[in-house]
């Protein structure tokens, strides 16, 4: 069930489209700022209120990044892997967030404090490399500087 | 030796990086613009746009006075109609737009008044990459300033006239920079392009006339009402008008965005606003706008960066955000990066964009893990062919081959070593 408060958070969103299948997309980001993430139960309950084919939603839900169908920690990391960065060294980045977190790119932390994903230009090209973390962007990253940024998030 | 230059789009922006608001705005002459295009007919307004030959600074170039010309106007014009501003900077190494966001919102709120009223748009939106978390917050900020001062909404300044703005923010995917792309996302599809025509100045939003801008191409719009074509075209060095924001990244001395005249030599932005090379790397090449251009090189450094003149060379100055490569870095992987890229964000919609970008990336990655194997120059070759304007659904492919196929004119002896020795050199 979709809580009150993601109710009246969507049916706002709605009033800026002349239809209710166009607000799904910040529907559902609305539903992972409250839960995390979005999961099949989550999506029926959205695509009855907006009354569209829950296919239809999950095609859309599926083609984009920053929508989540699968559980993620507490934070998520957000590595830039395009090409400046990668010419400033972000696989050393990659590297040391592998070792300090345990986890491969795409997963979570056992703790489950982290999500580390990979994420295409951040457009912070100028301060390569970049990531962020939940929605801070951490910029001109080095091995030696990573630790005192990932100490903040808990 | 050269006289002080006119910074139009950066002049309001502050040195500690926070963004004036509304009343800062209005005081170094905010917002001024607006009130006069209200006093002007839509045609007056658009007339001027095109005189100044402003052209778009999303990548394509497209004069924006001749794109307004489609629109349909007059009491038969279908309402509502649409200025959608394209704020999905996800072009990678490129990073203009986030400054003007952050920086300035309200010169963007205020471009957008006068670009609506051109094309009687009643309806605009911004449509933002869900990554520009800091924009969000100061362009909501914004928004709601204007609106409570009723420079939105209805009856703007007391005209009698009404312009809705919302912010949609977007949950991440390249192809929705991509004009068609952008629309269907915004209303709650994939990203998937449309086909042409019908062309979106007549059926786009829901099928009502829509106009998609760059989020710089519209921060100029209320400076031309404001002070006129001639004013416009000569800030630039060339026949396309205006200023222009560049930038650099990779291994220069100084990494960063310089709002410059449009036309300005490649070898100035990266040798004075730079700072040249980091100390023990050497220059090799150039994609001068962005991932979707053509590599330049050594003998190119001189060209003016003007949308012609970058062409004549046989690459696109595309956003103006330059990527250099230097000798350290591998030409081969730096491709297979770029068309990794590529090959993740299509769209899927057309064969030789999923199939071919991710056939280049795979033959790219093997040459890197020393497993390259004769013919694989000629197998990217044809993949760019393949991939090229004509060949495919809309930009995104034909962009994306741009490297690659000027990667192996520039560096074919490179990707040779990388199969003949059966290994990265750089690595």
């Amino acid at each position: 069930m979709l809580s009150a408060e993601e109710q009246r958070e969507i049916l706002a969103e709605m009033a800026h489209y002349p239809d209710k299948k166009s607000v799904c997309i910040d529907a559902m980001k609305i539903v992972q700022r409250h839960r995390g993430w979005v999961s099949d139960e989550n999506l029926c309950d959205l695509a009855e209120f907006l009354e569209m084919s829950l296919d239809d939603l999950d095609g859309v839900a599926t083609f984009y990044n920053l929508i989540y169908r699968k559980p993620v920690g507490r934070h998520v990391i957000l590595l830039c892997d395009s090409v400046s960065c990668w010419i400033m060294g972000y696989e050393r980045i990659r590297e040391e967030l592998r070792g300090k977190l345990a986890v491969q790119p795409g997963e979570t932390t056992l703790d489950s404090r982290f999500t580390f994903l990979p994420i295409v230009c951040l457009g912070a090209c100028d301060h390569a490399p970049v990531m962020m973390v939940d929605s801070d962007l951490h910029r001109d990253l080095t091995p030696q500087n990573l630790e005192g940024i990932l100490d903040k998030y808990k | 030796m050269t006289p002080a230059r006119e910074t139009p789009l950066t002049k309001n922006m502050r040195a500690d990086g926070d963004a004036p608001d509304l009343k800062a705005y209005e005081a170094s002459g905010g917002y001024q613009a607006a009130r006069k295009a209200l006093r002007m007919a839509p045609a007056e307004i658009a007339d001027i746009v095109k005189q100044s030959n402003l052209r778009g600074r999303g990548g394509a170039g497209f004069p924006t006075g001749a794109k307004w010309s489609f629109v349909p106007m007059g009491k038969d014009a279908p309402h509502p109609k649409y200025l959608v501003c394209n704020a999905d900077e996800m072009e990678p190494g490129t990073f203009k737009d986030r400054l003007l966001l952050e920086g300035d919102p309200h010169q963007l709120i205020e471009g957008m008044i006068v670009a609506a009223l051109a094309i009687e748009a009643d309806i605009a939106y911004i449509f933002l990459r869900g990554e520009y978390a800091l924009s969000a917050q100061r362009l909501e900020k914004a928004i709601h300033a204007a609106y409570s001062c009723h420079f939105l909404g209805k009856n703007i300044f007391g005209s009698g006239r009404n312009l809705e703005l919302f912010l949609h923010l977007s949950a991440g995917r390249y192809m929705c920079g991509e004009e068609t792309g952008l629309l269907n996302a915004l209303e709650g599809k994939r990203a998937n392009p449309r086909s042409k025509p019908p062309y979106p100045q007549v059926s786009g939003l829901w099928g009502k006339p829509t106009i998609v801008q760059n989020v710089e191409t519209l921060c100029n719009v209320h400076h031309i009402v404001a002070n006129g074509a001639e004013w416009f075209k000569g800030l630039s060095f060339t026949k396309s008008g205006g200023t222009k924001l560049y930038g650099a990244s990779g291994k220069v001395k100084r990494p960063g965005l310089w709002e410059l005249p449009m036309g300005t030599p490649m070898r100035e932005i990266l040798e004075e606003h730079a700072g040249g090379m980091c100390d023990g790397v050497k220059f090799r090449g150039v994609l001068p706008g962005g991932a979707s251009t053509d590599f330049l090189t050594e003998q190119h450094l001189d060209v003016a960066l003007d949308f012609d003149e970058v062409q004549k060379v046989g690459s696109r100055l595309g956003t103006g955000t330059m990527i250099v490569l230097d000798d350290q870095t591998c030409p081969v992987g730096m491709c297979w990066n770029l068309e990794q890229f590529f090959a993740q964000e299509s769209c899927g919609w057309c064969t030789p964009c999923w199939s071919g970008l991710r056939f280049a990336a795979r033959i790219l990655k093997a040459m890197e893990d020393g497993q390259g194997k004769d013919g694989d120059i000629e197998k990217l070759e044809y993949q760019s062919w393949f991939c090229a304007p004509g060949n495919t659904f809309c930009a995104l492919a034909p962009g994306a081959v741009e490297p690659l196929q000027s990667g192996i004119k520039y560096f074919r002896e490179d990707f040779e070593r990388h199969i003949r020795e059966k290994r990265c050199p750089w690595r």
